[in-house]
């Protein structure tokens, strides 16, 4: 019983976190500016991270988790660089 | 290392269904708020419902539920909440700054003006008054 209420949720879960993504993707690839495009691949990559830890609780790995950080740290450093270059034109001066 | 749902009890796997849908549930309703808000600083907004209670929602189900798998205290996803936690507000406003910079040099309307923030061009009234 608990088994069927786990995987039901995680299967709703995780079809809302796709949906989410589609519709950031859609911002991404319509928005009128730069800076819209960059929101739009930060939340695709918050959202990639939340999808691997619900993978994680479907399958009971532990190993997502460590995917899920390393999404996590790159997407913040990538994120920075490309606001720091639409900020200045460059991202290293 | 393996932990199946099938023997966590009927409370336990309630929490965290609970917990995963809320945190889905405000992850998707951000994407869409980001979708349908009018102006790039409104959209600026919606996202941060997923990074704030979406993570915080999914990351508790997930330490809810390796902790009752493995019967021992498993809580190093806050790890990741904390980090999300800090950053996105350094994101957020790098990006408000690099969207306000890129707005007034192109002209555009309905963005506010600058004002002079340096202490030799503010006005002498605001100097007298400090003392």
């Amino acid at each position: 019983m608990s088994a069927v209420i786990i995987y039901t949720a995680v299967a709703i879960a995780q079809f809302m976190l796709v949906v989410a993504m589609a519709i950031a993707a859609v911002r991404m690839f319509r928005g009128p500016r730069a800076q819209d495009r960059i929101i739009g691949l930060d939340t695709i990559y918050i959202n990639a991270m939340l999808l691997l830890v619900t993978f994680g609780i479907g399958t009971g790995r532990v190993i997502y988790f460590e995917a899920a950080l390393v999404i996590g740290l790159l997407g913040f450093v990538s994120t920075v660089a490309l606001a720091k270059f639409l900020m200045r034109g460059e991202v290293i001066e | 290392m393996i932990y199946p749902a099938a023997d966590l009890s009927l409370p336990v796997a309630l929490a965290v269904a609970f917990f995963l849908l809320v945190g889905a549930a405000l992850a998707l309703i951000g994407a869409i708020g980001f979708l349908r808000l009018p102006s790039f600083y409104e959209r600026l907004h919606a996202p941060a419902l997923g990074t704030s209670w979406g993570i915080g929602g999914i990351m508790l189900a997930s330490m809810i539920y390796f902790t009752a798998a493995s019967s021992r205290l498993v809580i190093h996803e806050i790890l990741i909440g904390l980090f999300v936690t800090v950053t996105t507000p350094v994101t957020f406003m790098l990006l408000a700054r690099a969207a306000l910079h890129r707005d007034r040099t192109a002209r555009s309307h309905g963005v506010p003006r600058k004002y002079p923030i340096g202490p030799e061009e503010r006005p002498r009234e605001d100097i007298s008054d400090e003392e």
